[in-house]
């Protein structure tokens, strides 16, 4: 079981980083650890990242869900997919 | 008669010393500490340039400083041109040559900048100007011999040939639209203004005067708050906000993430929005949610200070229906010109000329843009008077009231800024791998696309090295690599065909 969990969350992650590469090919992903804190990633960028997100991951980010912490790095981006998709 | 916007200051001062008239998220300060401040940044540039009526550009942020900063230039006798020290340094140096700045108001972290470029006017700490020792002497002959029509602020906005154009307004104009804005949706001292624009871009000409004029108070609001709207809502009601002058590009964020569904703004009043065509799409979600506010459509370009035709929202729209750009401001003249005869049917449309105080003096330093846009008025062979051309075309309703129909030629409005897409071509044709490339605009989903040939697909090179040129709003949101763009038969890229495929890909 727990290798099937890990199976989905390396695939999911996978999917996501493919997602944000599309969006920003410009920004290294996976070694930011302040995408919104730093203004790598700035609003326009986090609405259509959260479309996307929502449709690609068929998950509804609610506003609650909008807080810098969760879109950071892409880990916390994962968690919070996770999350939401359960 | 009010000939200075210090004038307003002065006012303000006097009457609400003691209340806050600017916060940010770390710092707020009183009509009196501002006016204070004001004066001694005032006298350290009068000191240190002893210019009157020449550049100052002030490296701006998101704080209260800025706001003080341009007060303390205003005091100088000089303008105040706001530059965004995150901008490309190609782009602050291509600014820096066209103004040649006497001095510039910076902090510490900006001297970088400033030894990359190679600036040798005054440099001004921000801190230690802010304690300089006020010279009321020098200041009060300054304002002896200041008149309406010196200039106040340049702005810089995209120009087609690849430089910036920087708009120069002179106190006169300001005054004009301030006080048509109090009339017009009667602003007091009770006002909290919410600040969302950044301070180089014109939108924030209206906070921050309409805060000054009436001793109201001005809020500038966190830009990471508009990507996180639960921060951007409790900022409102904690700073009991209640009104706001944003681009439209920030209402629709609010409609794009759905983020009135929970929690709602409660000290809201009024929210007046221009930039770009407002859909009613987004305006229906925010009438529905919050129905006791007042809305009014703003339009005009940064040429003729700020605004020159407004609408106050009075009646339901649906969603596919246009929201009129409704009527000209008190003191304005609204002309619709097809080439350089009168349009004067309802519904034929024409090119928006504006007549009137709120005329810009003209792009500093560069008099051939100048004359281009601002013209004679081909209707009045008696004598000189200028009209603005603003490249937008509109046409007049049955109702009345103005309705806005596209662009004339190659601008594009694009997240709330104003594009020449020539401008994003030039830098991308400057990389010397790229062959050639052109971009249009697919309106529907809102990019900026480019065709580009080179040897090789080169989508990330392109944003990296483009991006030290141009803001990042004129990056372009999709590429498309060619190894040879179809031409036409004049041996130009066929843009016609490019586009034609492109949408019909879509």
């Amino acid at each position: 079981m727990r290798t099937a969990i890990y199976e989905r969350m390396i695939k999911m992650k996978e999917q996501l980083i493919k997602i944000l590469a599309e969006l920003r090919p410009d920004v290294d992903f996976e070694n930011e650890t302040a995408l919104v804190t730093d203004g790598i990633l700035d609003s326009f960028d986090i609405v259509s990242l959260v479309a996307e997100l929502n449709s690609e991951f068929d998950i509804t980010i609610g506003v609650d869900d909008l807080e810098p912490e969760n879109f950071d790095t892409v880990d916390a981006m994962a968690e919070l997919i996770n999350e939401l998709a359960d | 008669m009010i000939t200075n916007v210090l004038d307003y200051l002065d006012r303000s001062a006097g009457l609400f010393p003691c209340k806050t008239a600017l916060s940010d998220n770390k710092n707020s300060v009183t009509y009196e500490e501002m006016q204070n401040t004001a004066k001694a940044i005032g006298s350290a540039i009068i000191k240190r340039s002893g210019a009157k009526n020449s550049p100052v550009v002030v490296f701006i942020d998101r704080n209260i400083e800025s706001v003080i900063s341009f007060m303390g230039v205003a005091m100088s006798g000089n303008f105040y041109v706001p530059v965004d020290r995150q901008l490309p340094v190609k782009r602050i140096e291509l600014i820096f040559s066209t103004l040649q700045p006497v001095a510039a108001i910076i902090f510490e972290k900006d001297n970088k900048i400033l030894d990359e470029i190679g600036f040798e006017g005054e440099r001004l700490l921000y801190d230690e100007a802010a304690e300089h020792e006020a010279d009321n002497e020098a200041l009060k002959l300054i304002r002896e011999i200041s008149i309406d029509t010196d200039p106040l602020y340049a702005i810089f906005t995209s120009g087609s040939t690849g430089v910036p154009k920087g708009v120069l307004v002179c106190h006169r104009s300001v005054i004009d639209l301030i006080e048509n804005f109090a009339e017009a949706f009667d602003f007091d001292e009770t006002r909290v203004f919410g600040n969302q624009a950044p301070f180089d871009f014109d939108v924030s000409v209206k906070d921050i005067y309409s805060c000054i004029r009436n001793g109201a108070s001005m809020h500038v609001i966190p830009k990471l708050f508009f990507s996180f709207p639960a921060k951007l809502i409790n900022c409102i009601n904690e700073r009991k906000i209640n009104t706001i002058i944003w681009a439209t590009s920030a209402l629709r964020i609010i409609e794009n993430l759905n983020a009135l569904e929970k929690t709602l703004p409660e000290t809201l009043k009024t929210i007046m929005f221009s930039g770009e065509v407002m859909p009613n799409k987004v305006l229906n979600y925010w009438r529905e949610k919050l129905p006791d506010v007042n809305y009014v459509n703003l339009y005009g370009p940064t040429e003729i200070t700020c605004n020159c035709l407004y609408y106050k929202v009075d009646r339901p729209f649906r969603d596919e229906e246009p929201l009129p750009i409704g009527v000209p401001f008190r003191n304005t003249d609204i002309l619709l010109l097809d080439g350089n005869e009168l349009v004067t049917e309802n519904g034929v449309k024409g090119e928006i000329c504006v007549r009137g105080t709120s005329l810009a003096h003209g792009y500093y330093n560069n008099p051939e843009k100048t004359a281009e846009a601002f013209c004679q008025n081909p209707l009045n062979k008696f004598y000189p008077e200028l009209i603005y051309r603003t490249g937008d075309l509109a046409k007049k309703g049955d109702d009345g009231l103005y309705y806005f129909v596209s662009r004339k030629d190659y601008q594009i409005k694009h997240m709330g800024h104003r594009i020449e897409l020539s401008e994003v071509e030039i830098a991308i044709n400057s990389l010397p791998y790229v062959e050639a490339g052109c971009c249009i605009y697919d309106k529907p989903k809102e990019q900026i696309v480019l065709f580009y040939q080179a040897e090789n697909e080169c989508d990330k090179d392109i944003l990296k090295d483009a991006g030290k040129l141009l803001p990042k709003y004129m990056l372009p949101n999709r590429m498309l690599h060619f190894t040879a763009l179809p031409m036409t038969k004049n041996a130009k890229i066929d843009r016609v065909r490019l586009k034609g495929e492109y949408l019909d890909n879509a």
